[in-house]
């Protein structure tokens, strides 16, 4: 398999059994994705976005199928191994920005460094060094209790970097900020994306999904189409 | 910055985020920590009291004691009466010649007389006794000499006194070569002997002050003042008639002790219908006083070990609803590649420290307790080393196994479910 597939996944299916009824959140998803490409992932609620994110984010296991990240097939992993997985590979940023409220804004972006076995050096430089482009760097004492909702959302998009992953999912990034502010945070994306980042952005907003290189229309657990808006040079481009 | 340093720090910030709660939740531990403190000092220091009073008694006596019978409602009537009780001569010789591995036998007679000199009028505890007294008893001589045979054989009339009451009779003097009325006869004082803890079951009766004692020559008192001793009472007179108050048994070897102790109960059994004696083995006690500790002890750590276990309920209690609190943070910490054992040592670092916290504070409270006992209800008590290092040992452990259950709780969460509840 080439390097520059981060995400591969080959007839991926989530089924939940209750009692005699089975559900195929994921109904035999195949795709891929090579590094540096943005995708949107749309679909109504109940179309199965959520689950895709999961799975793809190593929190689930498909039930049938094969997903690899990063050239690793997730089902051969124990849970241990997929915590390592997703530290070392994954940058998550939720709709609720999710930070930890006793921790400060620095910690907070380190939190993923923590739990790696061989955290680099220099986290915390690090850290300090995205803290700063995302102009948090006056507030890096601060709870999350105590800044705004994009301010937030930055801490949280930093957060993700921190660990420089091979994949980033947004589930809904946008979806708690005011547009002006979405604004400010889609185009965070754009520039990332720009440096060549590999992105999946769950919406189900069609403006926010017009920025992104590939557009995944789900309906009932299944892929309705895979558009892409614009091509992305594999090396990304150099910013 | 090490991992679990860290850990540390993250634990105590998230207890702070809810300060109330915090405090509220290590009380239980606090007060179950205080208290085993508290109570095995206060337990420590009655039971050292008791024993050092039992040891002043003498390990290796057996000590008989003559007991006024209760008295007759039959007679009760009579006016004027003699009441004779007690251990008897007859009982002393028997136990001087018949009983085997005695070394030596010390009887002593308690005389109700007032002691005076010029002014100053006494009623200490007067002592009629052999030379040997002071060794069986180990009391020190403090001034001039005790008495001796020479005294005995030539029925001076001679005293020792306690220095209590050479200090109240003759407050600015060296008591030596005066002379004290002892109902009516002069003795001269010879010497003083050091004062002891005085012993509990020894009560003085009521109007009558005892101040210390004084000890005169066993035979000198005998031909002065007889066997008969007369109380006045409101209405009527009573007489009674004792050969002797008390002897001490000294034994040779204290194995011997509970076989004349035997052989004590079984002689004055025969001999006496009435009970009008006791025996009274200090070694017996000293064991009784051991079992009562042990006994003690165990109730103790009943009652702490309960309260300990109910702090760290509540403490589980608590946690287990920070778990449930802190489900979506579980979730993220997930998310961001905690594996199961980084929430398992979260979640268990929370809990020992809240058990800690609460153990430490605990200590401190506990190792003032006693010092306010001490100070306010005047009892000994004695702090051990080892108390508040177990206590302590215990509230962190206590904190280990309730947030066992709370931290798996949390580490077993499905992270899809975590992240997703609100």
């Amino acid at each position: 398999m080439p390097i520059d597939v981060v995400a591969d996944l080959r007839a991926v299916e989530r089924v939940y059994t209750m009692g005699n009824n089975r559900v195929a959140a994921l109904d035999k998803l195949d795709f891929r994705i090579t590094r540096g490409q943005y995708w949107s992932v749309m679909g109504a609620s109940g179309s199965g976005k959520s689950t895709l994110l999961n799975v793809m984010g190593c929190l689930d296991r498909p039930t049938g199928g094969v997903y690899e990240l990063a050239g690793r097939d997730v089902n051969t992993l124990d849970d241990d191994d997929l915590s390592d997985l997703r530290g070392a590979k994954l940058g998550f940023i939720f709709q609720s920005y999710n930070l930890i409220a006793q921790l400060d804004v620095l910690e907070n972006i380190m939190v993923p460094l923590f739990y790696q076995d061989d955290p680099p050096p220099d986290g915390e430089e690090r850290a300090r060094r995205l803290a700063d482009r995302m102009g948090l760097g006056s507030r890096l004492g601060h709870r999350p209790a105590e800044l705004s909702g994009g301010q937030q959302q930055r801490v949280a998009i930093a957060r993700s970097l921190v660990n420089d992953p091979e994949l980033i999912l947004a589930d809904e990034a946008t979806g708690n900020l005011d547009s002006q502010t979405a604004e400010e945070i889609l185009s965070l994306f754009d520039e990332l994306s720009r440096e060549g980042k590999t992105i999946v952005f769950v919406t189900h907003e069609a403006h926010v999904a017009e920025r992104a290189s590939h557009v995944l229309r789900m309906r009932d657990g299944r892929a309705e189409e895979v558009i892409e808006q614009r091509a992305i040079s594999s090396a990304g481009a150099s910013a | 910055m090490n991992t679990l340093g860290r850990t540390i720090r993250t634990g105590i910030n998230s207890l702070l985020l809810h300060k109330l709660r915090s405090m509220l939740t290590t009380l239980g531990v606090l007060f179950g920590t205080s208290s085993v403190i508290a109570m095995l000092a206060i337990g420590e220091g009655a039971s050292y009291e008791a024993q050092e009073q039992i040891k002043l008694l003498g390990s290796q006596n057996v000590i008989l004691r003559s007991v006024k019978p209760p008295e007759d409602p039959n007679q009760g009537n009579q006016t004027s009466r003699v009441i004779a009780y007690g251990i008897t001569d007859a009982d002393l010789s028997r136990i001087e010649d018949t009983f085997p591995g005695i070394k030596r036998v010390v009887p002593m007679r308690i005389l109700p007389k007032e002691v005076r000199s010029g002014a100053t009028v006494l009623n200490p505890r007067v002592i009629a006794t052999r030379p040997i007294y002071l060794d069986v008893t180990g009391r020190l001589v403090f001034e001039g000499r005790f008495l001796t045979s020479e005294d005995e054989r030539t029925l001076k009339t001679v005293c020792v006194l306690g220095t209590e009451v050479a200090r109240a009779l003759f407050p600015f003097r060296s008591p030596l070569g005066e002379r004290v009325k002892l109902g009516g006869d002069y003795f001269t004082v010879v010497g003083t002997i050091a004062p002891r803890v005085p012993l509990g079951d020894d009560p003085a009766e009521a109007g009558i002050e005892v101040t210390g004692e004084v000890i005169i020559p066993f035979e000198t008192a005998r031909k002065r003042f007889g066997k008969m001793q007369v109380k006045q009472r409101a209405g009527s007179r009573e007489m009674t008639e004792v050969d002797l108050h008390e002897v001490i048994v000294e034994v040779g070897d204290p194995e011997d002790v509970p076989l004349v102790a035997q052989a004590s109960r079984v002689m004055l059994g025969k001999f006496h219908r009435d009970r009008d004696y006791e025996v009274v083995v200090p070694l017996e006690l000293l064991a009784r006083a051991e079992e009562t500790k042990r006994i003690f002890n165990i109730v103790l750590g009943s009652i702490a070990g309960i309260s300990l276990l109910v702090g760290g309920i509540g403490i589980m209690n608590v946690m287990l609803a920070t778990v449930t609190e802190r489900t979506r943070e579980i979730g993220v910490r997930r998310a961001l590649g905690a594996k199961r054992k980084h929430i398992v040592t979260q979640f268990l670092v929370e809990t020992v420290c809240l058990s800690v916290g609460g153990g430490l504070m605990g200590v401190a409270l506990g190792l003032a307790i006693p010092l306010a006992v001490e100070h306010f209800a005047d009892m000994k008590t004695i702090v051990t080393p080892t108390a508040p290092a177990l206590a302590f040992g215990i509230s962190a452990g206590v904190g280990m196994l309730f947030g066992l259950y709370p931290a798996w709780r949390a580490a077993s969460m499905d992270p899809v479910e975590a992240l997703r509840h609100e």
